[in-house]
């Protein structure tokens, strides 16, 4: 029987590691349940993000908060830039499904044609450091992560409720036509919404280059565990997002530490089947 | 007659000089030029997916390979051409292009590709022509059953038992000599058939298993497992890793504030591992360092060089030439002496050549008589120290004076 300590130590670890779920599951999640837009191409801005931190903080060593200033922005550039291209095709739900998946693959390409395929690790002095609270450590740039994505989640779920643009981006969500006869410009919200979704993208990934392995096969690697992520939290739900995220992040390191660490990846996808099953009223 | 004794001197001095001439350039007559139509070597790579960081170090290595092939006198007289295509890393997908080497482009000899999975896939299809396949990255010899299958890398025929001992044998050699062993793997084949052989030879020699963990390939989160790591609190950690994983390892083992004893990877990255803050003293798996007595080996100098130019102007990271970019060289090697020693692009005629000869290749001699045409396992062990890969152990073959330090 695993002891308290190790129990505690999985729980912090856990919750920690789900932030990063959280943060990349919000951007997913505000695009295909706001937009009706499956963009897996998320995943690719995020890892392009994140080379985009290791180069600048490697060749030019800029600190990542600082090239986090730079790339957040462009990335919402590239987030309006994209829905540019899917307004004036007329993508739908399932279409938008092949077209970012083409977007990702054109982008894993580009990423190891100018960084190869080999291993990048941004070694940070910062990255390895922890606060002490009894026998427990807290990793304190994973707690970094945490904090952002619970500010994010935060604000962008008051902005959708208090706003009236966040109201409007949910109305038209709902019923785009109802939406528009009360004067709602849902096309010039979407680029808006399209835009702070690749920005959240960038956010992880200047996290995801402090704390995480690159690869450009890497970008995948995340794909199945956000995805359920994104259905527990309810689709267009930052909030949800994040809760889940903490959730699946929790209970892969608690079967990690009671069970074995091969368990993990059979955790999301049993939670996700279990509340499917469950079927409960948010969701 | 002065001019007819000057005329007959001229004719002396001409002739001298032509045949001054000739003899010089003897050796470049004997080793003409190949010529004809191209010997075609097909093959395939993971050039992109999970296992693109190793493409790119074989792919360097076979281009210096054939421009030494070429320099030489080919295959048979005639130059060789590489066929390359991407596998994907997907080992139905090298099935299929293997398919496509053999009965589309007419290949006339194949190349192994990279990793057991891709391999096993591409053996089905060498098998069924009767291709012979070199390979050097099938890290579980039982499952190379195909007769006209050759390694190129020395494991020997039973790594999981012979390899363990290696370590076993220079833990022996601690001041204090590991009493447990904690044991994590990846669930990649040939990382898991090894920690499974690790944990059989420890214990039979008395060494404790406390702990023994899996993890998915690609596993994200490596702080669970850390912190039973630190609980468990062993002599030694073995870590059946790949690529980045011992890095991450590490680093989740610092966020906890536990420095392992002594820990030893399987198949990491060379380069991040030795210069990360965590990677000292890290212990690691080879067959071949840049380094004596290993740099005396023929050839090995002026590869070592050509690769580290090559490797640099790709971009790579770390573009020192290692173990993994040494099989591809030895695969070129094994083929070289196989086909030029049959005097035959015959299938047939090179496996039986292959399993009476002894091939001189950039990991010493090969053979290929023993159990699944494996040779003598030669896996040494190196060591970070100063941020440099050194062989420590065996001790006659470690660096010049380097030595296997305990932590």
């Amino acid at each position: 029987m695993p002891s308290a300590t190790l129990l505690g130590q999985a729980l912090i670890s856990g919750v920690l590691a789900g932030g990063l779920y959280g943060l990349l599951a919000m951007g997913l999640s505000l695009s295909w349940g706001l937009l009706r837009l499956v963009n897996l191409s998320h995943f690719a801005l995020a890892f392009l993000a994140a080379y985009l931190v290791y180069e600048l903080g490697t060749n030019y060593h800029v600190e990542p908060w600082w090239s986090a200033a730079l790339i957040v922005p462009a990335m919402f550039a590239i987030g309006v830039a994209q829905h540019w291209l899917f307004d004036k095709f007329k993508v739908n739900e399932l279409a938008s499904l092949l077209i970012t998946f083409s977007f990702a693959i054109i982008l894993e390409v580009g990423i190891q044609l100018y960084w190869t395929a080999d291993f990048r690790r941004y070694e940070t002095e910062y990255a390895t450091r922890s606060l002490k609270a009894g026998p427990f450590y807290i990793p304190i740039l994973d707690l970094t992560l945490c904090l952002v994505a619970g500010a994010l989640a935060w604000g962008t779920w008051l902005w959708l409720r208090c706003t009236y643009v966040g109201k409007a981006l949910r109305a038209a969500a709902e019923d785009p036509g109802i939406a528009a006869a009360y004067g709602v410009d849902h096309k010039k919200l979407a680029y808006l919404l399209s835009g702070i979704g690749a920005a959240y993208a960038g956010i992880a990934g200047t996290f995801i280059a402090l704390i995480a392995t690159l690869a450009p096969a890497q970008i995948w690697a995340y794909l199945g565990v956000v995805f359920a992520v994104v259905i527990i939290g309810r689709l267009g739900n930052p909030l949800g997002a994040l809760l889940a995220g903490l959730l699946i992040g929790a209970s892969e390191s608690i079967a990690m530490a009671v069970l074995a660490p091969a368990w993990a990846p059979v955790v999301s996808f049993s939670v996700l089947i279990a509340i499917l099953l469950w079927d409960p009223e948010w969701l | 007659m002065v001019d007819r004794v000057g005329a007959w001197r001229r004719r002396r001095v001409l002739a001298g000089m032509m045949g001054g001439a000739a003899t010089l350039a003897a050796p470049g007559l004997l080793r003409a030029a190949p010529s004809g139509k191209p010997v075609r070597v097909g093959g395939t790579l993971s050039l992109t997916g999970f296992l693109a960081q190793t493409a790119m170090l074989h792919k360097i290595a076979s281009e210096i390979m054939i421009e030494e092939i070429n320099g030489r006198n080919g295959l048979l007289g005639r130059p060789v051409e590489y066929v390359l295509l991407d596998d994907q890393s997907k080992p139905e997908v090298a099935r299929s292009l293997y398919e496509k080497l053999i009965t589309v482009d007419k290949v006339d000899l194949i190349q192994g590709p990279y990793a057991t999975a891709p391999i096993l896939a591409a053996m089905g299809v060498a098998q069924r022509y009767g291709k012979v396949m070199i390979q050097s990255s099938m890290g579980i010899p039982k499952l190379q059953t195909y007769d006209r299958a050759f390694p190129a890398t020395p494991f020997g025929s039973e790594p999981d038992v012979t390899y363990p001992n290696v370590i076993l044998d220079a833990m022996a050699t601690f001041p204090a000599p590991p009493k447990s062993m904690v044991i994590l793997t990846s669930k990649f084949p040939s990382a898991q058939f090894m920690a499974l052989g690790m944990k059989a030879q420890a214990e039979k020699r008395g060494v404790k298993v406390p702990l023994y963990l899996e993890y998915e390939s690609g596993n994200r989160d490596f702080g669970a497992i850390a912190a039973r790591i630190k609980e468990a609190n062993a002599d030694f950690l073995w870590v059946g890793s790949l690529g980045l994983e011992s890095n991450l390892l590490l680093e989740a083992l610092r966020k906890l504030d536990y420095k392992p004893k002594n820990h030893f990877h399987l198949y990491p990255a060379p380069g991040p591992l030795a210069v990360s803050a965590d990677g000292d003293k890290a212990l690691c798996s080879t067959f071949i360092e840049p380094d004596e007595p290993f740099m005396s080996r023929p050839g090995m100098k002026r590869i070592a060089a050509e690769y580290k130019e090559k490797a640099a102007k790709a971009n790579l990271p770390y573009p020192t030439i290692d173990a993994q970019a040494c099989g591809m060289v030895a695969e070129w090697q094994i083929l070289e002496a196989a086909v030029n020693g049959a005097g035959s692009l015959e299938d047939e005629k090179i496996a039986a050549w292959l399993r009476k000869n002894r091939v001189d290749t950039i990991y010493g001699k090969a053979r290929f008589d023993g159990p699944y045409n494996h040779g003598d396992a030669a896996q040494l062990i190196k060591q970070v120290q100063n941020k440099e890969w050194k062989v420590v152990w065996p001790k006659e073959l470690a660096a010049p004076g380097v030595k296997l330090i305990a932590s």
